[in-house]
């Protein structure tokens, strides 16, 4: 286990340092040359390479960068990154480090949940013990809630002026990000894998993984399984090895939800063998994202539990750009009625056909990743759609248990 | 250098204006709000690109020349 804490409770200094030794003082392009080499994507959802994007930074940065570490996990279904913070926060803390080395950046923002309170804990008590390595360069900023605000975009707009809503791009953030600086937006997971790979070289990640799949990551396993939670796991290992490392599945399981509320659904019988790796998932048209794995219950409708998401995720919009506001909102109203099979004459035709005009119409990808999660439900639970404009249910419906706020 | 219509979606506010000026390239979705067709604008059409993106009430539109994509999220 190399981010899970070997103890409760949040690892102290003593402990970590006792694990994993001081942190290391390679130079700047030594680092990013390792992380390149890892192979290390990003964690937070869109698995963009970590090593590319700390050159990005460095290469703009004259020393006044920014690295804010992205702990918001607004995901309902995500729950590694708090689980991190809370037991590892000097891991955390010492990828953020490294990370401001590397792109020479002199202030460190932790930006985390509000509602993740042993998180913040942790981090602030971290954060107190590390005042000589961090020199007064560090702090909380503490995330308000709902999806859309760890967003990178939102986020510096949080710490600017704020407001966690999505600003128009360009510039990106590693443009122009807080305070108007070089910013580097990293998902604290992807820190804590930079802080190991940092210390044991990019042969070591290399070395973990299943089949074609190459190092290890956290997901976080929900739904119809007998122990849900955070697991560590080396990528290439399969779905059904998931299951498993939760304790089995607990009856049987209709369905998949992959990836978060910005994945997509699987048909679990043709997955269970599935890799859980970025690259695999993506050839086959599905997504790891933030590691959320949700096993749906084969009693609980999947056009049911798919537009409790879709109304949440329309909620969620920062009602700032008409497709995402008005387009989501009418994809959720019809979803739910066809959820509750009173659906109008043409709702499916007309989800379909909305679902296939929001991409890319958003100032953010939030309507990208809902209109995704909704084309995968309207394939793997085609027949189910099909039944609900019929106001019929295949299933014996038992209400879906999807979390949402 | 190549050209693409860009909008900025969070300043648009439906008005539709661009849609009317440049309907071989914006369609309009079922609440006012533009859709633009992929790719980069034809030569033949530039000069009315131009003319939509004047046209604009909120200055949401605007003409960019391709750049690489150096970074995607
Ligand atoms: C609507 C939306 C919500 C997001 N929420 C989070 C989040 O809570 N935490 C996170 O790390 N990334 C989130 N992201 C992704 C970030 O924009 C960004 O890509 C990420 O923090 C970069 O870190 P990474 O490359 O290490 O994954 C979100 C993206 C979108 C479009
Ligand atoms: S696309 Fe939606 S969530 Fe993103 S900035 Fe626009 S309104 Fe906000
Ligand atoms: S004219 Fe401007 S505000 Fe109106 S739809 Fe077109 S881009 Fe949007």
């Amino acid at each position: 286990m190399e981010l899970i804490p070997l103890a409760p409770g949040a690892e102290s200094l003593a402990a970590h340092r006792q694990r994993l030794g001081p942190l290391p003082t390679l130079p700047s392009g030594q680092l990013i040359a390792e992380l390149e080499a890892s192979g290390l994507l990003g964690r937070g959802g869109a698995g963009f390479p970590v090593g590319r994007k700390w050159r990005a930074v460095a290469e703009r940065s004259s020393g006044g960068a920014v690295v804010l570490a992205n702990g918001a996990e607004g995901e309902p279904l995500s729950l590694k990154d708090r689980t991190l913070m809370a037991g590892r926060p000097h891991l955390v803390i010492d990828g953020a480090l490294l990370a401001a080395r590397a792109v020479a950046a002199d202030n460190i923002i932790f930006y985390v949940g509000g509602e993740h309170r042993a998180a913040q804990a942790a981090l602030r008590d971290a954060l107190a013990e590390r005042s000589r390595d961090l020199q007064g360069g560090a702090r909380i900023a503490t995330a308000p809630g709902g999806y859309v605000s760890g967003e990178e975009s939102a986020a510096v707009h949080f710490v600017n002026a704020g407001d966690a809503r999505p600003t128009t791009i360009p510039p990106r953030p590693f443009e122009r990000g807080v305070g108007g600086r070089p910013t580097l937006v990293q998902n604290v997971e992807s820190l804590a894998l930079a802080a190991l790979i940092a210390r044991r070289g990019h042969a070591w990640y290399q070395g973990l993984g299943h089949g074609q799949a190459r190092g290890l990551g956290l997901v976080t396993v929900s739904g119809a399984v007998n122990h849900a939670g955070v697991r560590e796991v080396e990528f290439g290992s399969t779905l059904g090895d998931a299951a498993a490392a939760a304790g089995g599945v607990s009856g049987d399981v209709g369905a998949v939800l992959l990836g978060g509320y910005f994945g997509g659904w699987a048909d679990v019988d043709q997955q269970w063998g599935l890799p859980l790796d970025a690259h695999s998932m993506r050839a086959r048209g599905l997504a790891l994202g933030c590691g959320v794995v949700h096993f749906l219950p084969a009693q609980t409708c999947g056009v049911e539990a798919t537009a409790r998401i879709m109304t949440y995720l329309a909620s969620q919009s920062a009602r700032q750009c008409g497709p995402c506001v008005f387009g989501l909102a009418a994809i959720a109203g019809a979803t739910q009625r066809l959820g509750a099979r009173s659906p109008k004459a043409d709702d499916l035709e007309r989800i379909a056909r909305w679902s296939g005009q929001l991409t890319g119409r958003g100032a953010c990808r939030h309507p990208d990743g809902a209109v995704a999660l909704l084309q995968s439900a309207m394939h793997v639970f085609a027949d189910d759609f099909a039944a609900h404009q019929r106001r019929r249910c295949l299933t014996t419906s038992v209400p879906a248990r999807v979390a949402v706020a | 250098m190549a050209e693409t219509l860009q909008i900025d979606r969070i300043r648009c506010d439906g008005h539709g204006l661009c849609a009317e000026l440049l309907p071989e390239l914006i369609s309009l979705d079922d609440w006012g709000f533009p859709i633009i067709k992929a790719g980069t604008l034809p030569p033949s059409l530039v000069e009315h690109a131009r003319r939509a993106v004047d046209a604009c009430p909120v200055l949401a539109l605007r003409l960019a020349s391709m750049t690489p994509v150096t970074q995607r999220h």
